[in-house]
């Protein structure tokens, strides 16, 4: 962290560490954010692996996005405001996580048991 | 004027939107009008407005707004339980050749407003207000982190309620059920304003408690006292960061849900249709999301409410504090994983509903632990049966019942039986009466001393205790017999006549939660009356162990002349047993948030812009979105937003104050 970050820390008071980044950690981050942008594009567009494939890297490319922002734009560590900001995180990740497994498997249930008409099916098939 | 100029000026809201033809509807709003009128006139007349505008309306003060938010909610417990009554007299009367008075569209939008109001605009606003009033207190703060925030919060809600107030008079509510279940919610089965009053309503009010969520969070997390770790917090400030925790976690999956119905209806979307790949089942989803943690956000600063009263009334440290706080904790996370319970009969496997029935049965672990901590506090304690206490031993001896019903439904099959039937509205009305109102009423009668200064009249608090408790069992054992018995819930007309009997006794019971309600209205006002006689100088009139019992009653603006550090669990109890003395010198000008109007702005706008988006007035709705957004970045702006109280003013109120403990005798 530069000597300029430091300084504006003295504006909070003792005990709010809290990081507003540097202009080093803002381009890391953007470059960063770019390159996961541009790999899920240009895979989709020229279509060189087959569709499984570029799921997966879409996916894995977007988890890693999200983990980019949290650490370069939302200045997510350990120390700042002492753990509380990672503790947010953590629990955002818990909840969102239980939101959406819970409701993908709840939904492929109702859909599979109570929709037979639904696209791709036909009527009576279970 | 041509029909297509009338559209674009009135949209959909014609003459006939008014229910003039509808006699019930048409006394109400004549009868509402007049008391409008009334209140309206006695205001002007006695010169009120400038002072209720400057002193209340505008605060940032978290003591006025949590007052503001309590009266909102006895309001609208008043219009609640008036729906109650009518539904009650309708399933008293309409069996065999009887069709009741309450046609079947108007009772299921009394249906649904009595469930909508109870939840969104009585149990959130009462809960809300008592954490505003009494948790800076209990933290030693001067005010929570955002106090105009807070401010604005408040009256979104209030923005949010007088939708549904409209929807009275202008055009209908809902009929579709307190969670306007999607697809009879859709444009296709519900094409009137009601779903859409109904979506605006609550997505406007939804803002205003996400925005409160997230400034009590703050609050507790960052403005304690000094010495004050996590583990010395009062237990209702735990449960309070809990309910918060939760409020901001769960209302963005309601906000969306709604956001999505609303795509649905204005845009021709198929999120939630039956066709063209809509699946109304993701609505149940997420709503239930949202629905379940959300019976925990009311039941857990409530359960903070019963531990404080318990421990002040039986003379005794909580039994258990750190089990206590992990039961709290606990039960936060459980409440997460349980809201498919609220669907078992949907289709999901055998998987699914054993995952989710085992999840919803744990959670009574935690929450049979605190009734066990309550009782071992309890035990050898100097017990003084004052109202709050009562209302606990009421609470106890009422809610276990409810849990007992909870588990049985959480058994899948038993609940492929009972789901839909009154059982389950007894059920879930065992649990929310006898656990959360009591609740509120415990703790709305164990600070409103703090709040005012005086007692409410004991008397007829009495009257209100008994008609609760006795005619909430009246009112609410006959529907669990008949729901047993497979009576399906929403119905305004059952054919078997054999029946009746116990609609009748129902009824009976309401009627004797109507004395009950009346009781507490009396105790307020009978207290106002005799409020000399029943004041308390002291500000420790039932001799409490926490923080907030350490300043005046009334608190001043500031709450506490210096930060108190605090060395123990029971702070206040600590300072008195050490002798603490209260420092007469010293004082120094304190820093304080000022009032301002724009929160009021914001929210009449909102007012008019969800006004204007159920009527299709376009034109109408751009300007209000218009004006949140200027006034809203206007308000950036103002930089004028603090104030000192010089150290003289604090000094005086303070000096004051030692001379009426001093006349007092204490």
């Amino acid at each position: 962290m530069s000597a300029q970050a430091k300084d504006e820390h003295i504006d909070h008071g003792p005990g709010d560490g809290y990081s507003h980044g540097t202009h080093r950690s803002y381009l890391t981050g953007f470059g960063l954010a770019v390159v996961l942008t541009a790999i899920p594009f240009w895979l989709v567009m020229s279509g060189v692996l087959n569709t499984q494939t570029t799921i997966l890297i879409v996916f894995a490319c977007a988890f890693v996005q999200i983990i980019v922002h949290a650490i370069y734009f939302l200045h997510l560590d350990t120390r700042s405001e002492s753990g509380w900001t990672l503790m947010a995180f953590v629990f955002t990740v818990v909840i969102v996580g239980i939101t959406i497994i819970g409701s993908i498997w709840i939904m492929y249930h109702l859909d599979v048991n109570m929709m037979p008409m639904g696209p791709g099916k036909l009527p009576g098939a279970s | 004027m041509n029909d297509a100029l009338l559209k674009t000026i009135f949209g959909r809201l014609t003459w006939e939107s008014f229910p003039l033809h509808e006699p019930i509807l048409l006394v109400t709003f004549i009868v509402v009008i007049l008391l409008g009128a009334g209140i309206v006139g006695a205001v002007t007349y006695f010169r009120l407005w400038g002072w209720l505008w400057r002193d209340w309306f505008t605060s940032v003060d978290h003591k006025k707004i949590g007052i503001m938010y309590i009266i909102l909610g006895i309001i609208m417990l008043l219009r609640g339980f008036a729906d109650a009554l009518m539904m009650r007299a309708q399933q008293a009367m309409a069996f065999g050749a009887n069709e009741g008075y309450l046609p079947s569209h108007h009772y299921d939008q009394i249906c649904t407003a009595h469930g909508t109001l109870m939840i969104f605009f009585v149990a959130i606003p009462l809960v809300v207000g008592i954490v505003n009033f009494v948790m800076p207190l209990q933290i030693g703060a001067r005010d929570v982190a955002f106090p105009f925030l807070n401010n604005l919060s408040f009256w979104l809600t209030v923005a949010g309620a007088l939708l549904v107030m409209v929807s009275l008079f202008v055009g209908e509510f809902a009929k579709t059920g307190w969670l306007s279940y999607a697809p009879l919610a859709g444009i296709e089965y519900s094409p009137d304003t009601g779903v859409d009053y109904y979506l605006w309503a609550l997505q406007i009010a939804g803002i205003g408690t996400t925005l409160s969520g997230i400034n009590m969070v703050a609050t507790i997390i960052k403005m304690r006292a000094p010495g004050m770790t996590m583990m010395k917090m009062p237990v209702f400030v735990w449960t309070a960061l809990c309910s918060n925790v939760l409020v901001v976690a769960i209302f963005p999956a309601l906000t969306v849900a709604f956001m999505l119905l609303m795509l649905d209806r204005y845009v021709g979307t198929n999120f939630f249709t039956n066709d063209l790949g809509g699946n109304p089942m993701m609505y149940w989803n997420l709503v239930w999301i949202w629905g379940h943690p959300e019976v925990y956000v009311l039941i857990l600063p409530v359960f903070g409410i019963y531990s404080e009263v318990t421990s002040t009334f039986t003379g005794k440290r909580l039994f258990g504090y750190s089990s206590m706080v992990y039961a709290t904790v606990v039960i936060t996370i459980l409440s997460y994983i349980v809201w498919l319970h609220h669907f078992f009969t949907m289709g999901s496997g055998a998987s699914v509903n054993s995952f989710f029935g085992i999840a919803t049965m744990v959670i009574s672990i935690p929450t049979g632990a605190k009734i066990f901590n309550w009782l071992f506090t309890m035990y050898r304690g100097q017990i003084r049966y004052d109202l709050p206490m009562m209302w606990v031993i009421a609470f106890m001896l009422t809610f276990v019942v409810g849990g007992m019903t909870g588990v049985l439904l959480a058994v899948p099959p038993a609940d492929f039986v009972l789901h839909n039937s009154l059982f389950l509205v007894a059920h879930f009305h065992n649990v929310i009466i006898g656990g959360v109102v009591f609740g509120l009423f415990a703790g709305i009668i164990y600070w409103f001393p703090k709040a005012f200064g005086f007692h409410l009249d004991p008397t007829w608090g009495k009257v209100g205790f008994w008609g609760w408790v006795i005619g909430y069992w009246i009112a609410w054992t006959p529907i669990y017999i008949v729901g047993l018995m497979g009576v399906p819930r929403r119905v305004n007309y059952i054919e078997d006549a054999s029946l009746q009997p116990y609609f009748i006794v129902a009824a009976i019971g309401a009627l004797i939660i109507l004395v009950g309600i009346l009781g507490f209205v009396m105790s307020i006002v009978m207290g106002i009356v005799k409020r000399d006689k029943l004041r308390d100088v002291t500000g420790d009139p039932w001799n409490g162990r926490t923080l907030e019992w350490s300043t005046a009653s009334p608190p001043p603006a500031y709450n506490f002349a210096f930060t108190p550090m605090i060395h123990d669990l029971d702070a206040w109890y600590d300072m008195k047993s050490r002798g603490y003395e209260r420092p007469v010198e010293g004082y120094r000008p304190i820093h304080m948030p000022r009032n301002t109007g724009a929160g009021v702005i914001l929210s009449a706008l909102a007012l008019v812009f969800g006004f204007a988006m159920i009527w299709y007035i376009w034109w109408l709705a751009a300007v209000a979105l218009l004006g949140l957004f200027i006034v809203a970045i206007g308000h950036t702006f103002n930089y004028n937003r603090d104030y000192y109280i010089p150290s003289e003013d604090v000094m005086q109120i303070e000096s004051q104050r030692l001379q009426a403990l001093k006349s007092a005798g204490a």
